[in-house]
């Protein structure tokens, strides 16, 4: 049983089809890199997995409630500690574990700091320790390494190992070479949508009802 | 959904968070009135019900567009979106939250407002009893005029304009409350109509929000 199975997926920005015919499935311990050229719909893509739009065609098969998701945004308060931004996420998803996520994203000595007082790359870190106390097995991950050092992201690189390792799989947008040898790579290059596809009702009636 | 509420209370209390700014600009504007019209008696107390209810009204605007707003901008909106929690009971608590930093302590301050307004004692039951009743509905429209225009630069003018419409079954039959207070009838009929809307805001409202957000999200 694969976490996840894409099927023939094409998906939107603005109402233009950006990719389309992307197919692809995730069984657990597996992680998926997908490259790109800017604009493609590589985030278009990652935001339908999560659930956050609907796709235009094609059919995304899971289970309910299995992913979590990591954008450009952190989705901290800065005016909350590290350790009260990382507890609350614990709780809404019902996942545990906030020192564990705390050790492992080295933010242990940061934990009593407010996200304010942080640093870009310390904020990253943060938000990606996030993924950890979900508890969710499946990882949607949009350029999930911006801001960080090398240190770190071979620290992040360990950790999404070790998630694999525990039958979690992730689905990462990036650029650099995050260094999982279980790793495969999907090239959305050639599934780039053909300009003037039809689309069978107007994109704002889609927004609306769709 | 403790979580999200407890979060909310705290971000409201800490620095920047903007608790009791909706009372302090219920009492200036309570303190103004009295400039405005003349500070006798026989002016004021005509009056007094229909400014406290809409001074609360325009307090109760201030905060609005934070509701969403900010977790729009760091991107824990996504996040709750992809959370094991509905989007309608997350609309609901914050509703809930706002009510609480803001609505309840209109409650509680407008006895006194209502000195400053020459407001006969005899009425305070009934304002209070019309404010508590009122201001949760004033805060759910709120998040669902927050909701439909989270993510537009300059939210707030806009969200004002499409929330104050609505609020004006909730103020006429407020202030119909705390007026006839003042004139010591009976306060039955507009207290239902006035829970009636109240509670139909509610029910109905989380859902239309949460279906607003979903559209902003994608």
């Amino acid at each position: 049983m694969s976490l996840l199975a894409v099927h023939d997926l094409a998906v939107a920005r603005g109402g233009l089809r950006t990719v389309e015919g992307v197919s692809f499935a995730l069984d657990p311990g597996q992680a998926l890199i997908l490259r790109g050229p800017n604009g493609l719909g590589k985030t278009t893509l990652l935001r339908t997995v999560a659930g956050l739009q609907s796709p235009v065609a094609g059919r995304i098969d899971m289970a309910d409630d299995a992913v979590a998701y990591a954008a450009h945004a952190d989705g901290l308060k800065p005016a909350l500690t590290a350790r009260e931004n990382l507890t609350f996420w614990a709780r809404v998803f019902g996942g545990q574990g906030v020192d564990r996520a705390l050790a492992a994203m080295d933010l242990t000595t940061l934990a009593t700091r407010p996200a304010a007082a942080l640093s870009a790359g310390q904020k990253r870190r943060l938000g990606l320790a996030r993924l950890l106390v979900t508890g969710r097995p499946l990882w949607v991950l949009d350029e999930p390494t911006v801001s960080l050092d090398a240190a770190s992201v071979a620290r992040f690189a360990q950790v999404v190992a070790d998630h694999l390792g525990q039958g979690g799989a992730a689905l990462i947008a990036t650029h650099i070479d995050l260094t999982l040898p279980q790793a495969r790579v999907l090239d959305l290059t050639p599934f780039r949508a053909r300009p003037g596809a039809p689309i069978a009702r107007p994109s704002g009636f889609n927004e609306a009802f769709g | 959904m403790i979580a999200l509420l407890i979060r909310d209370l705290r971000l409201a209390t800490r620095a920047g968070g903007g608790f009791g700014l909706g009372v302090a600009f219920f009492l200036i504007l309570s303190a103004l009135v009295p400039f405005g019209v003349g500070p006798d008696r026989a002016t004021l107390a005509p009056v007094a019900p229909g400014i406290l209810w809409v001074g609360a009204l325009l307090a109760c605007l201030l905060s609005l567009d934070r509701i969403f707003a900010l977790d729009h901008e760091d991107g824990s909106l996504d996040l709750l979106a992809t959370a094991p929690l509905p989007l309608e009971g997350a609309v609901a608590i914050k509703a809930l939250a706002h009510w609480i930093t803001t609505g309840l302590p209109l409650v509680l301050a407008a006895p006194i407002f209502g000195l400053l307004l020459h407001l006969p004692m005899q009425a305070v039951p009934a304002l209070v009893l019309s404010l508590a009743l009122g201001t949760p509905a004033l805060s759910m429209l709120g998040a669902f005029g927050a909701a439909i225009t989270v993510g537009l630069r300059r939210g707030g003018l806009l969200l004002s304009l499409l929330v104050l419409p609505l609020y004006i079954p909730t103020l006429i039959f407020g202030a119909e409350i705390t007026r006839r207070g003042v004139e010591g009838q009976a306060i039955g009929t507009p207290l239902v109509f006035l829970a009636g809307i109240t509670l139909a805001v509610l029910a109905l409202i989380p859902l239309a929000a949460a279906a607003a957000l979903r559209v902003n999200l994608r």
